[in-house]
């Protein structure tokens, strides 16, 4: 019965389905329960919770990638499937701390001062969450300062900045001087992306990382993590 | 199952009291001046229905005034099918052309003297010897029958190349005016499953190809439901010249009732009025003489509104593919085409300059698109022609076959109903509810039906422009494919019984 429910929600993970309006790839599954009715299910029969991560989701997540890779699947499927799995996550965050479960890391992101194209960090935060990370998102035209701030208070991992315009650029500098300033650069890897930025601009500014797309983003959050444990 | 091509909402250019005018200015060009006619059998044919014929002292040869009163045209209009089937060896790829319907369907053309191929060079720069690029290089090369099924052979797998006409003028040594139109008929039927259509170099072989797509069909009933080729006659040479030979051919072909596109090709600005309404009420009353030809012959023949109207280059005299009058001439006759309900034989796709690139590319998406946007049932010239038309070139038609597919994309109908609205108005609910406002997820089924288009296949991710190298990838795989050729119980019937025919074709 448990091992059934599992594989429903691995199934539902590698469909990209939710919940139980949303079409799947195959015919009939509009009206069966999705990803989140199946993990709710789950924690009321007592499952265990990390054989609904690793089992369910996880396992599920590990195939959509298999696919990608093969070129079977698209990034629409991509992204469908890591949402698929940040919404069970999210039903399941409440219940992680007494179980000692930890998520793979917290990440702050941002899209820096000036700039409304949020796309792409919208984009890295579902393929993070889909990936086990805890997301805190910003928003959008987050200036140095509150940036700082949010570092301060919610004491992040990592920070991700994004940034579309060559104009706005300059602000993910700005950031990173202001969190020098106020001694919390060394907490915090930062890893940046968007259409302005590139590998050499992020290493001009002390960046951590730069991610090329929402993949290489992924990637190179668990790079940085393992470095971290090392 | 019939090749579908794409059904558009019809461009329409001319109102319809400019359809009218220009039909009226055609029948009083038929009636003043009226038409030179160097074929006798024509001219007795036209007699016999009354229009009226004299002598025309001509030194050399035979020839006759008609003019032909407008009850010949419109009879002529009533009798002509308004729906022609062009048959296939595979019979999924049959075409039916219908005069009221919309729906184009695209084919090569031009029987063109060179073969351009692409070749790779790689070049080194002189400012910095580290760098080196590949770089696509022409070679100028002879039709040849090798070659002829090479294009064959890329039709087949072309998805958008509906029907083949031959791209290039066999010129192989052993080639004669004599054994050209079996040859180049075998070597196109046993190339491809889709229709093959040509013109005839010489009447005396008509017998000799009919014969070869009997056996080809399965018989001379067969071929009657399924007529695997067609014939391209050019009956009139501009202005308003029955030719001696092609009408001989027009009248032989309607009176065995295979479908035959009458086709004109008058140049504006040399041997048609440069405007735009003189240039289609002349081609348009010179098709409707063609005709009108075929259902004096053959009550019913199954004919095609053939229009290849061009611009003269005001430099040379050359015709001009490229330039915008070109589209307004094609995209008038289409309207006059429909006028009538005949299924209409157009053209587009072609470039002047000889080379693919930029201007090729330019040129010949202009007519593609507006062409196709004005509905004719077949647009010729569409795939590798280049120089006007005398040059083909394999990578260019590999290049034309994507484009034209995303044409068709382009022009097929919206779909607006209250479901979809319905549909559409939950996803944006849906997607106004989640933090990362996305509508991605919503886009796989759309990209699994096939109803968003793919990336530019040939899509340079560096600053080398490498579109013509890809696609020069990706007819030498579709070439590498083992070819359709027919079984080989049919090629023996066919070599037993039509003379003519090149032994070392056998097999290729």
């Amino acid at each position: 019965m448990t091992e059934d429910l599992l594989s429903l929600i691995k199934e539902n993970v590698i469909q990209g389905r939710i919940a139980q309006d949303d079409e799947g790839f195959d015919e009939g599954l509009v009206g069966q329960p999705g990803a989140s009715e199946l993990t709710e299910k789950a924690l009321t029969e007592g499952v265990n919770l990390e054989d609904i991560i690793n089992k369910g989701l996880t396992e599920g997540m590990n195939i959509v990638g298999q696919k990608f890779e093969t070129g079977e699947y698209y990034i629409p499927d991509m992204l469908a499937s890591a949402e698929t799995v940040g919404a069970a996550m999210e039903i399941l965050e409440p219940h992680l701390a007494q179980s000692g479960i930890k998520s793979k890391g917290k990440i702050l992101v941002a899209t820096v001062k000036g700039d409304l194209h949020d796309i792409g960090k919208n984009i890295v935060s579902i393929l993070l969450r889909g990936a086990g990370y805890t997301v805190k998102d910003l928003g959008n035209d987050i200036a140095p300062q509150t940036i700082v701030e949010a570092v301060r208070e919610e004491r992040p991992q990592f920070l991700g900045m994004s940034a579309l315009l060559t104009s706005t650029m300059i602000h993910m500098n700005n950031t990173i001087e202001a969190l020098t300033e106020s001694g919390l650069r060394d907490k915090v890897k930062i890893i940046i992306g968007g259409a302005a930025v590139s590998e050499e601009f992020a290493q001009s500014i002390g960046a951590n990382g730069y991610g090329a797309d929402g993949f290489q983003a992924v990637k190179i959050m668990d790079a940085l993590r393992n470095s971290m444990k090392g | 199952m019939a090749r579908q091509g794409v059904l558009v909402e019809p461009y329409q250019r001319l109102k319809p009291e400019q359809v009218e005018q220009i039909h009226q200015a055609s029948l009083a060009i038929l009636s003043q001046p009226g038409i030179l006619c160097f074929n006798r059998s024509a001219a007795e044919v036209f007699a016999d229905h009354g229009a009226e014929v004299s002598p025309v002292p001509q030194p050399g040869a035979d020839c006759w005034h008609l003019q032909i009163p407008e009850k010949i045209i419109t009879d002529a209009v009533e009798t002509a099918p308004k729906v022609v089937k062009l048959g296939a060896r595979d019979e999924n790829n049959c075409l039916i052309l219908d005069g009221n319907e919309p729906r184009v369907r695209f084919a090569s053309g031009s029987e063109a003297n060179n073969w351009l191929e692409v070749d790779v060079d790689a070049f080194v720069s002189r400012r910095n010897p580290d760098i080196e690029v590949d770089v696509p290089t022409f070679r100028v090369e002879k039709g040849t029958v090798d070659r002829l099924a090479k294009a064959a052979h890329l039709c087949e797998h072309l998805d958008s190349w509906d029907s083949f006409l031959r791209t290039v003028n066999i010129q192989d040594d052993d080639i004669t005016d004599d054994n050209k139109d079996v040859n180049k008929f075998f070597v196109a039927l046993n190339n491809t499953t889709k229709h093959v259509m040509s013109g005839l170099t010489e009447l005396s072989q008509l017998s000799n190809v009919v014969r070869m797509s009997h056996i080809i069909a399965g018989g001379e009933d067969r071929f009657r439901e399924n007529p695997v080729i067609s014939f391209i006659t050019c009956v009139i040479k501009s202005p308003l010249q029955m030719v001696d030979d092609t009408t001989q051919t027009a009248i032989e072909v309607a009176r065995r009732g295979i479908p035959l596109v009458i086709s004109s090709s008058p140049q504006g600005g040399s041997t048609a009025p440069i405007t735009e309404d003189g240039m289609v009420a002349q081609i348009n009353a010179e098709i409707l003489v063609g005709i009108a030809l075929t259902q004096l012959v053959n009550k019913g023949a199954p004919v095609l509104y053939g229009s290849v109207p061009v611009r003269a280059r005001m430099d040379n005299l050359y015709d001009s593919y490229g330039v915008p009058e070109f589209n307004q001439y094609n995209i008038d006759c289409v309207q006059m085409a429909r006028y009538y309900r005949l299924p209409c034989y157009s053209t587009g796709g072609v470039s002047d300059i000889r080379v693919p690139g930029i201007q090729a590319s330019v040129e010949r998406l202009f007519s593609h698109i507006l062409v196709t946007l004005a509905g004719p049932q077949y647009i010729h010239y569409a795939f590798g022609l280049l120089e006007r038309t005398n040059t083909f070139c394999p990578v260019q038609a590999v290049l034309d076959d994507t484009h034209i597919s995303m044409v068709k994309r382009f022009v097929r109908q919206p779909i607006v109903t209250a479901d979809r609205i319905s549909e559409s108005l939950e996803q944006v609910r849906r997607v106004m509810g989640t933090s990362h406002k996305l509508y991605v997820r919503f886009v796989r089924s759309a990209l699994r039906s096939g109803e968003i288009a793919p990336p530019y296949p040939f899509e340079s991710k560096d600053t080398v422009d490498k579109t013509l190298l890809r696609a020069r990838e990706r007819m030498e795989e579709i070439l590498s494919l083992p070819p359709s050729h027919m079984a080989e119980p049919v090629v023996d019937k066919v070599f037993q019984e039509v003379p003519g025919l090149l032994t070392r074709l056998r097999g290729s």
